[in-house]
């Protein structure tokens, strides 16, 4: 039996219309076909296997496929493909080195900011997206900026400890 | 959830996308910011042959204040445009008031301020703002641009008056006479969550004297409401405790909430007069500081 993830495929039959399109993906050009209905978070889980950006709610509520377009956060359920011909990605895996975590997944780590782990990848980029304009947010700045994603595990207390404790270790770099 | 097929063209200018209108007949739909169009496409609501996408078309993400007041927003401006700008915190504070509220804070990269205004949401900020403002919406189309009133745009619930080959290319909010005041206050049971009551709020004021008053409601009625009427109480003479008290309880009656797992249609009622209220007297406190 066939799931609802195969009626979409990355690569649709070859009756069906397709665009090429170009995208910056964490710094790298990736080429593909793409039919227009293909959102940009199954492209990017199962069309390039970068499954660290997660589909939650699907209805463009819970921000677990937040990703960074152009710099700034959106929901990757809520773009198609298509619409990224040219521009930039940053997915969660393109925050940590091949030797060292980003500051923010750092920072998730020592302040306990995730059970389950589901929402945290659109937690991150929404939190980059904020400390690269405010790197030094209050909590409210900080509790206001991620509002656009769902937590059912932590209370969100340690989300926004994890974030702020990301934004010390940041300018602490920065000096 | 996967949207149902259909063509793609993102051309780069408006004559080229109302060009893909008129070839779709009434199956072409235009995709701005598609934060409400995605989702509908996603749950079938709607499933048209072709989505034109405009994101392509330079010079439509302007933000243009005129000398006299006079404010007009591209249809490319984005939510966080709105929010961003400096000059409309003053220039224009109904919408300055409004504009942390919409949607979510990613929500408001990508949605755009037309885009909202044409999906015609009874929930929606933008109309209700865009109403208590009275401005319009500038369209084009194969035979070139008309204006089109808030008050005739929005024809009910997620119906706007485009025609199918006619693009809303701008909003327009006239100049004020006088100094614009106003606010916007929005109850919702969480940031993202549609509108429990909102409350839209647009005065002009001269010589301490209210010389405009516009007033629109979101999510109390089948469609965006326009309690212009229900405010002219206000008008011709400075802001009183009397006059907000009778502008709150007529904007209170002219809204047509609904029973439903927000509150009852006698709570939403309330919450209008309390939110009218406030904002007036908000203004009125502030004027007499001015003053």
């Amino acid at each position: 039996m066939s799931s609802l993830y195969d009626e979409v495929t990355p690569t649709p039959p070859s009756d069906v219309p397709t665009r090429r399109v170009t995208i910056d993906v964490n710094g790298e050009p990736r080429t593909v076909d793409v039919e227009p209905r293909l959102l940009l978070a199954h492209l990017l889980r199962q069309g390039l296997k970068m499954t660290g950006t997660h589909t939650g709610c699907d209805t463009t509520n819970c921000g677990a496929c937040t990703v960074l377009f152009d710099g700034r956060p959106i929901k990757s359920c809520t773009m198609l493909a298509v619409q990224a011909d040219g521009h930039s990605v940053e997915t969660v895996e393109g925050l940590a080195s091949a030797s060292e975590l980003h500051p923010i997944q750092e920072g998730f780590k020592q302040e306990h900011g995730l059970h389950c782990g589901f929402c945290t990848p659109g937690m991150m980029l929404a939190a980059k997206a904020l400390l690269e304009e405010n790197p030094n947010p209050t909590e409210d700045e900080v509790r206001w900026a991620l509002s656009g994603n769902l937590c059912r595990c932590t209370g969100y207390q340690n989300i926004v400890k994890s974030v702020l404790w990301a934004a010390e270790k940041m300018r602490a770099e920065s000096n | 959830m996967y949207p149902s097929r259909f063509g793609y063209e993102a051309p780069k200018s408006i004559e080229e996308a109302i060009g893909y209108l008129t070839a779709g007949a009434g199956e072409a739909k235009i995709l701005a910011g598609g934060q409400s169009l995605v989702p509908m496409l996603k749950l079938r609501f709607a499933a048209p042959e072709m989505l034109v996408d405009i994101n392509s078309i330079p010079g439509l993400d302007y933000i243009n204040i005129g000398a006299d007041g006079s404010i007009r927003i591209g249809a490319l401006v984005r939510h966080e445009d709105i929010e961003r700008s400096e000059e409309l915190k003053t220039a224009q504070p109904t919408l300055a008031a409004a504009a942390h509220l919409v949607a979510d804070p990613i929500v408001r990269t990508r949605g755009t301020f037309v885009g909202s205004v044409c999906h015609a949401d009874p929930q929606g900020d933008w109309a209700a703002a865009m109403t208590a403002l009275g401005g319009h919406i500038v369209v084009q189309g194969p035979k070139g641009k008309r204006e089109i009133a808030m008050k005739d745009f929005v024809l009910g619930p997620f119906q706007n008056a485009l025609a199918f080959n006619e693009i809303a290319i701008e909003a327009v909010i006239p100049a004020p006479q006088g100094t614009p005041v106003g606010s916007y206050l929005k109850l919702e049971r969480r940031v993202g969550d549609f509108a429990t009551a909102s409350v839209a709020v647009a005065l002009n004021i001269q010589g301490g004297n209210v010389v405009r008053a516009g007033i629109a409601l979101a999510g109390v009625g089948g469609r965006t409401i326009d309690a212009t009427e229900a405010a002219s109480v206000l008008v011709g003479k400075p802001l009183s405790e009397d006059s907000i008290l009778a502008a709150a309880e007529a904007v209170a009656a002219a809204a047509e909430p609904r029973t439903d797992h927000r509150g009852s249609s006698d709570y939403k009622r309330q919450i209008v007069k309390t939110f009218v209220s406030r904002i007036l007297t908000g203004i009125a406190n502030s004027e007499q500081k001015v003053a």
